[in-house]
């Protein structure tokens, strides 16, 4: 964990980095143009930042860190993965994803 | 678009009144997020003036959860603060699109505005200033915003208190991922988006050799690259040059 000054530090610069990019066009009343592809690209973010912050956290063991096809938060992964799919519903998602891991563990797979 | 009996501006309060109210389904959403944020930062290891702090300041969910996990995974400062401004890069692109919107307000009031855009909030905005041109703009989106606002501090923190008491067996640290998965598939639109997010995700697996948490950005960038290609090479396939 971080020293307490550290964490203020980083907790100020994304602060203050984040108002700037919410203020950034209704600040500069759209003097600037946004070009098409710079669009399609911020469209883009949040599928590439979020798959890379999921997929290892389901394919590594979290004990050791080796990669690993075959386990318990995986399997409880996808079953997320597939409520989410066809549900579009946040609160399914979280519930049938800790609920399938609480199973698996209480079946006595770790 | 027969809009003919509303041809004079809304008052305030009756513009106020309409934000919370399309608000109000949206806040069921939000709560268990902002629950699971402040549970996981006790899991975490914040203290419960970090949880809340970290919600006023950076008041962003998804960006604030990336950060918890990479305060888990002691992750060097850069790439914290990159990752959790990355994700938040699309904000950019609400405020290019309401801004003209909002052009005829002082600037004061523009930038307390600024502060509260959030998804939630642009979504409602947008679609209300597209259908009721002539509304009190900045008091139906300070309804929309600030119950948002408030919630979110509120479940952060309720969440917190939470967390605090659970035990580690829960796993509750799993909600985090789980999270993501809430908020990635949704987006999973088109074949750019899904095409963006294997190869990031495949090239994350790949890159945790890399030092500091970098393999975050890294996957990141190659997979909307990969997706930004996969447009380009659409669009000039479709439309004749």
């Amino acid at each position: 964990m971080l020293s307490s000054s550290t964490f203020w530090l980083v907790a100020v610069l994304v602060g203050v980095g984040s108002f700037a990019l919410r203020a950034s066009f209704i600040y500069l009343l759209g003097s600037l143009e946004v070009s098409e592809t710079t669009t399609r690209a911020l469209r883009l973010v949040p599928a590439g930042v979020l798959a890379a912050l999921i997929v290892p956290t389901l394919l590594f063991l979290p004990q050791t860190g080796d990669l690993s096809l075959w386990h318990p938060r995986l399997v409880a992964g996808l079953a997320a993965i597939l409520v989410a799919w066809y549900t579009k519903n946040v609160l399914l998602t979280l519930i049938t994803g800790m609920g399938v891991l609480w199973a698996l563990q209480a079946l006595g797979w770790t | 678009m027969a809009q003919s009996d509303n041809l004079t501006m809304s008052p305030p309060r009756v513009a106020a009144l309409a934000g919370i109210k399309a608000t109000l389904p949206l806040l069921l959403g939000v709560i268990p997020f902002g629950l699971i944020y402040g549970v996981s930062a006790a899991q975490v290891g914040l203290s419960m003036g970090e949880t809340g702090g970290l919600s006023v300041v950076v008041f962003a969910g998804a960006s604030q959860l990336a950060m918890l996990q990479l305060f888990a995974d002691e992750a060097a400062v850069p790439v914290l603060i990159a990752t959790g401004l990355v994700i938040n890069l699309r904000l950019a692109m609400y405020s290019a699109s309401i801004a003209p919107h909002l052009q005829h307000l002082p600037v004061l009031k523009r930038l307390g505005l600024a502060y509260l855009l959030t998804d939630q909030a642009y979504a409602l905005a947008i679609h209300r200033y597209t259908e009721q041109p002539t509304d009190h703009r900045a008091a139906f989106f300070l309804g929309a915003a600030v119950p948002f606002w408030l919630t979110w501090q509120t479940c952060s923190l309720l969440g917190f208190r939470l967390g605090t008491s659970v035990p580690a067996h829960w796993h509750l640290d799993f909600a985090i991922p789980l999270t993501f998965i809430a908020l990635l598939v949704p987006t999973l639109k088109s074949r750019s988006s899904v095409l963006t997010a294997l190869v990031s995700g495949s090239v994350a697996l790949g890159a945790t050799v890399l030092p500091y948490n970098l393999g975050l950005i890294v996957a990141a960038v190659v997979g909307i690259a990969a997706g930004l290609l996969l447009e380009q090479w659409r669009s000039s396939f479709h439309a004749p040059a």
